[in-house]
């Protein structure tokens, strides 16, 4: 198996044995960009029990998940194996109330009171 | 032969001016998709001293673009257009780009 199928598979693992996975620059104790901030931010935030994988401490994770995804950037969040988004549309899927559906359609636990206190503050 | 005639006409010809990543990003982006309303704002100097920042700018960009071409598409379908229209050496070249989409 070559090196670039071994991440892959690394990454399918990953985001099979855990519902959310926030691919961020840094950890969701100390985010290293300001967009991984907002992301787990806001998961920390309502609550979702989520995985972070710091892509800053491993090169090839680095790459490989935005070859993965198809995605350029980070952060990256997956919900039960799917690809959700990245800053942009996780900020616009909490303030719609999109991210609140997803996560009930999936069976994610959450603090829907929070999530709405979000929405109040950027109203 | 061929290397002093380049030189000579460089030397002859005004200097193109090269088109700073603002426009080119409004450039591509109005080839790509006609869009409706489009705003293409450097950023940059809000980020001073943030990751990613560096001197002269064009580090972070915020993009607000409407076109029908987005009309029924997924949110990431749309940030995939924009992607492929600005190209993936762009793309990679930017530290941030933040994209508002719309139809």
């Amino acid at each position: 198996m070559t090196e670039t199928t071994d991440i892959a598979s690394q990454i399918q693992q990953t985001i099979t044995a855990n519902d959310v996975v926030l691919y961020m620059k840094g950890t969701k104790e100390m985010p290293q960009c300001g967009f991984s901030s907002r992301v787990a931010g806001v998961l920390n935030y309502m609550g979702v029990n989520f995985a972070d994988v710091n892509v800053l401490a491993d090169d090839s994770i680095r790459q490989g998940i935005k070859d993965f995804s198809d995605w350029p950037t980070v952060p990256q969040l997956y919900v039960k194996g799917e690809f959700v988004g990245g800053c942009d549309i996780i900020t616009e899927m909490t303030l719609s109330g999109e991210l609140d559906t997803l996560f009930d359609e999936n069976g994610v636990a959450y603090d829907k009171d929070a999530a709405n206190k979000i929405r109040e503050a950027n109203g | 032969m061929s290397r002093q005639i380049e030189e000579g006409a460089a030397n002859f010809l005004p200097q193109k001016s090269e088109m700073n990543v603002t426009e080119t990003i409004r450039t591509r982006l109005e080839a790509a998709f006609s869009p409706d309303a489009l705003e293409v704002v450097d950023d940059s100097e809000s980020h001073r001293g943030h990751a990613g920042f560096r001197e002269g700018g064009e580090s972070h960009f915020n993009v607000m673009i409407r076109a029908e071409a987005f009309k029924g598409q997924s949110r990431i379908a749309q940030h995939r257009a924009v992607h492929a229209a600005l190209g993936p050496e762009l793309v990679s070249s930017i530290h941030a780009l933040s994209l508002d989409i719309g139809a």
